[in-house]
């Protein structure tokens, strides 16, 4: 135990993190360069284009220090973004150290300081890196200056390397040897994992990527998951190589993975113990939460006739993604459909993403809701996270939505824009204090459903990105809640609905009308658009016709020119879904969410 | 056959041409040569329209030496339209009746406009005078089949003016009109002090004013709104040559960058008149690509090109070729009020009506892409 170190690497988006993370892995050796590719450890495509890590990796990294010993140092790298804070959470709670990476022109961000944060509950040692010294705006001096006075940290205590150039690597793993304490506990006491990810690999089922706390694991053991005390039978454990490497047991200390015959990874929950069936460890490991999806939208294949496929791509996708949950629904506009649970606003537009990029899949996804509570007269309680289900209006006694604690670090300078912005938002019992020369915490309570509207994005740049935020569900509160539809041409169109806060139903349903004035293309006749509350019109907007938009010249030459053109308005219209004999491109759908004031 | 040259480009226009006329004598050779090659594709053409580029740019004796390598490798049917593009700063009489005792036949002036302002705008070489001493001295050189070229959608040019135009353009009596709406292309001048925003264009809105003033001006003054732009004094005095465009008739392009058409396969030369020569030079076609339409292709042809025209699509032909309908339910009126105001049908034909033409290609969109129905309308 005394040869192994757990780190992860923590810091502000664009820092530097795979970078550094590719030239550890490449210093270890354990790639040879041909086989070498960028952010090695971002295996999605879309990982790679959005810079962003979505899932947890784990590698482990033979490395013989300066004085000669041979050491293991496991690297868990964390997804980056606060639909996935619980996972980055198990992730540090797998570690004993971390690398936090500073920009050396940027210097200290807002994730700087939150990540830093989430390292110290959890009682980590942290290395302060000051990465791409090699840029001409770099300000190490400065940088250094903010590690003593903004992040509380040794000043004497950073490294300074260049990922890019692959300057001050040698250093890095040295200090993760000499600074990391090894992980405690004891190979004797009864098994203790703690399950940080999970991943689906087609041939073996779920691959569980876990922490042993305690005692040691083998293939053929008896195990039990301590959340729900289903049991498994070992099949394989090991370590992670660049690819699975199987080893004949895990020991406390280690990080690795478990194939334990687990179907689905629905199975598997993050942040879970396994212990052994026959000799359980006395509690499980703290932090367990049952993590719940919050945002709600329903996903339509655009012609109808791809039902049964994206019936199929969602059942796979699934599989590998564990947070995501999904049923059936169906829509008056849109025909067949799904019902989806999501961690947030990121966690929707990813799964969106992966099913268009990966499973080649052309889908609408219905405006995003949270999920209701009814009470209704007969004292029936509902819960409604899709408009479509929203009860008869008489027969409601209360209504009620969810409320978040909202924690915002942000510079001070920012904070009056921040309290507008958040008094918009229906945020209430504002605290604040300040965390450090300039810094503050904001704390708000605030509906949910305001929060997933715009709120994040705004946030960014009422702050310009110096701001983090973070949020937990508190509470169900009463609420004077409404059901707004969107009618095109006279249609109503359900996927538009939204259950809105009846103060703020005009305002949205204007900026609805407005905005899908923008995104539906004119058409031969005039389109009215309409939000209704009931029968009663609340707002309007018209499309105009188009009258003219023949080509002046078709001779000879210009045929298969407009031809071409012709055609390729037909592929742009498979993106588009008819509503009546309205044309609706699939961005519409989202638009109706962004607000004006970006 | 386009003759790619011109003495200056004009700034609004994307066809090709060249300004440096000493390749002249070269590109004749070539086309001499290309005429040659051609002869085992097509041998009977009862249309020849020598285009460009600015033909009138050659001489005399240049357009009889072409006029007789065509005679002598294909067979042109007597009473044959064959029409020659002018520029009104080149119709000086004398030329025109060189023209005239050829064999031309019709005319087709490029006027654009007789606003000096706008024909300054548009980077013209004649004038308001010059505009209409052409079409006089196309008359007094013996011509009865003349045709104007006139623009509208011009920066600065509001419908009184452009009226004043048309008016002027009917006291003169030309048979035949096209008036085209001002497109900005990319590619060129006037495209990029678009894009720096050097100027406004007119709204949607008032190109589709234009249009149909256009229309009811000049069908009110006895000519036949015959296609989108164009307009003759009866069906007679239409441009036999350009509707083979829109009804698939096969064709045979001569010179850079022209097209031909042999009812299945449609090829295009180079763009470029060093590729053009060198090809001929070494005894092959100078053809840059071609296409074999697909059954769809076709189909969606037929359509986009059919309501480009009052004619219209004749539905019991549409039907035979294609084995559909290209209206589900076969009545317009009963399918669809509204899409009355765009379609009508006239002894077994589906004709766009005067609005119907200004859009199209909306039209031939919906017509095609939501499997022939007109619910959408």
């Amino acid at each position: 135990m005394e040869k192994i170190r757990n780190f992860s690497i923590i810091a502000h988006i664009d820092h530097g993190k795979s970078t550094l993370a590719d030239r550890l892995i490449q210093y270890t050796g354990i790639v040879d360069q041909r086989n070498f590719k960028d952010q090695i450890l971002d295996d999605m495509e879309i990982e790679r284009e959005r810079g962003i890590t979505i899932k947890s990796q784990a590698i482990s990294l033979p490395y013989q220090a300066a004085d000669g010993t041979f050491y293991t140092l496991n690297l868990i790298d964390t997804p980056g973004h606060v639909d996935f804070a619980y996972e980055v959470s198990r992730s540090l709670a797998s570690c004993e150290g971390v690398l936090l990476l500073i920009d050396a022109a940027q210097g200290v961000q807002a994730q700087t300081l939150a990540n830093l944060y989430l390292a110290m509950e959890h009682n980590l040692e942290i290395i302060p890196v000051i990465n791409k010294i090699d840029l001409p705006s770099a300000d190490v001096e400065r940088v250094v200056r903010q590690i003593d006075s903004e992040l509380g940290l040794k000043p004497e205590s950073h490294l300074k390397c260049s990922a890019k150039e692959g300057v001050g690597i040698k250093e890095i793993l040295e200090a993760i040897v000499e600074r990391i304490p090894p992980p405690d506990g004891s190979a004797e006491s009864p098994l203790a994992a703690l399950i940080f990810d999970a991943q689906y690999d087609p041939f073996r089922g779920t691959v569980i990527h876990c922490r042993i706390f305690d005692g040691v694991i083998r293939a053929g053991d008896a195990i039990r998951f301590m959340s729900n005390n289903a049991a498994y039978k070992v099949e394989e454990v090991g370590h992670f190589l660049l690819s699975r490497s199987k080893r004949d047991k895990l020991t406390a200390g280690e990080v690795g993975y478990v194939i334990a015959g687990v179907k689905t990874i629905s199975d598997v929950h993050i942040g879970d113990t396994i212990t052994h069936d026959q000799r359980a460890c006395a509690k499980p490991l703290p932090g367990f939460k049952d993590v719940k999806p919050v945002v709600f939208a329903s996903i339509y294949p655009i012609s109808a006739d791809d039902y049964e496929d994206l019936s199929v791509s969602l059942e796979k996708y699934k599989l590998n993604d564990a947070s995501f949950v999904y049923e059936k629904d169906a829509s008056a506009a849109l025909g067949q459909g799904f019902r989806c649970g999501f961690l947030g606003l990121l966690h929707m537009d990813i799964a969106q993403e992966r099913l268009e990029r990966e499973y080649n899949q052309s889908i609408i996804l219905s405006v995003p809701s949270v999920r209701y509570r009814f009470t209704l007269k007969n004292g029936d309680i509902l819960h409604v996270d899709n408009p479509a289900h929203y009860p008869d209006g008489s027969s409601i006694a209360k209504s009620e939505e969810p409320y978040i604690r909202a924690a915002m670090m942000l510079p001070e300078r920012y904070l009056g824009a921040v309290m507008k912005l958040c008094m918009a938002k229906r945020g209430v019992n504002s605290t604040f204090k300040y965390v450090g020369p300039g810094r503050t915490e904001l704390v708000y309570e605030m509906p949910l459903a305001e929060v997933i509207y715009d709120f994040y994005d705004r946030f960014k740049s009422v702050t310009q990105g110096y701001g983090s935020f973070d949020y937990d569900v508190i509470d169900y509160r009463e609420s004077n809640l409404v059901l707004m539809d969107i009618l095109v041409n006279g249609e109503k169109v359900d996927a538009l609905s939204q259950i809105v806060h009846r103060d703020r139903a005009r305002a949205r349903a204007l900026q609805a009308c407005e905005r899908l004035k923008e995104e539906i293309p004119r058409q031969m006749f005039k389109i009215a658009i309409q939000g209704a509350i009931g029968g009663e019109i609340i707002a309007r907007s018209t499309i105009s016709p188009f009258r003219k938009d023949v080509t002046a010249k078709c001779y000879g030459g210009d045929i298969t020119r407009k031809r071409k053109l012709l055609e390729k308005q037909k592929k742009g219209k498979k993106r588009m879904k008819m509503i009546g004999s309205v044309s609706i491109p699939q961005s519409a759908f989202l638009a109706v969410l962004k607000s004006d004031n970006d | 056959m386009h003759i790619p040259f011109c003495r200056r480009k004009c700034p609004y226009c994307s066809f090709f041409s060249e300004t440096s006329l000493d390749r002249i004598p070269i590109f004749l050779k070539s086309l001499y040569r290309e005429i040659e090659l051609s002869r085992s594709f097509f041998s009977a053409f009862d249309t020849i329209y020598i285009g460009g580029g600015t033909p009138s740019v050659l001489a005399a004796g240049h357009l009889e030496n072409i006029l007789n390598h065509v005679l002598r490798s294909f067979c042109i049917s007597s009473g044959a339209e064959i029409t020659l593009e002018i520029n009104p700063a080149d119709a000086c009489l004398d030329y025109l009746k060189s023209l005239a005792k050829l064999g031309f036949n019709r005319l087709n002036i490029g006027v654009q406009s007789f606003d000096d302002h706008a024909l300054s705008f548009l980077g013209r070489r004649h004038d308001r005078k010059q505009a209409l001493h052409s079409i006089n001295a196309a008359f007094e050189a013996g011509f009865d089949n003349v045709g104007i070229d006139l623009i509208y959608g011009i920066p600065g040019q509001d419908m009184p003016l452009w009226l004043d135009g048309l008016r002027q353009a009917v006291s003169l009596h030309p048979c035949h009109l096209s008036c085209y709406q001002l497109t900005i292309e990319s590619d060129t001048p006037l495209g990029r002090r678009y894009k720096e925003k050097a100027f406004a264009m007119p709204s949607e809105d008032e190109h589709y004013n234009f249009f149909m003033a256009t229309s009811e001006f000049l069908e009110s003054h006895g000519y036949i709104h015959y296609e989108v732009s164009n307009f003759a004094k009866g069906m007679a005095l239409s441009s036999l040559h350009n509707q083979k465009y829109w009804a698939h008739t096969p064709y045979l392009g001569l010179g850079p960058s022209a097209h031909s058409f042999d009812g299945g396969k449609r090829w295009w030369n180079y763009r470029s008149i060093s590729e053009y020569i060198k090809a001929l030079g070494k005894g092959s076609l100078p053809i840059e690509d071609s296409e074999t339409l697909t059954e769809e292709q076709w189909k969606l042809e037929t359509v986009f090109l059919g309501l480009r025209t009052a004619r219209g699509i004749h539905l019991p032909g549409f039907s035979r070729r294609y084995r559909c309908e290209l209206l589900s339910g076969g009545n317009i009126s009963k399918t669809n009020k509204k899409a009355a105001k765009f379609l009508e049908i006239k002894d077994d034909y589906l004709c766009p009506t005067r609005a119907g033409l200004a859009v199209a290609d909306g039209l031939a969109s919906i017509l095609c892409f939501n499997t022939f129905s007109l619910k959408l309308i």
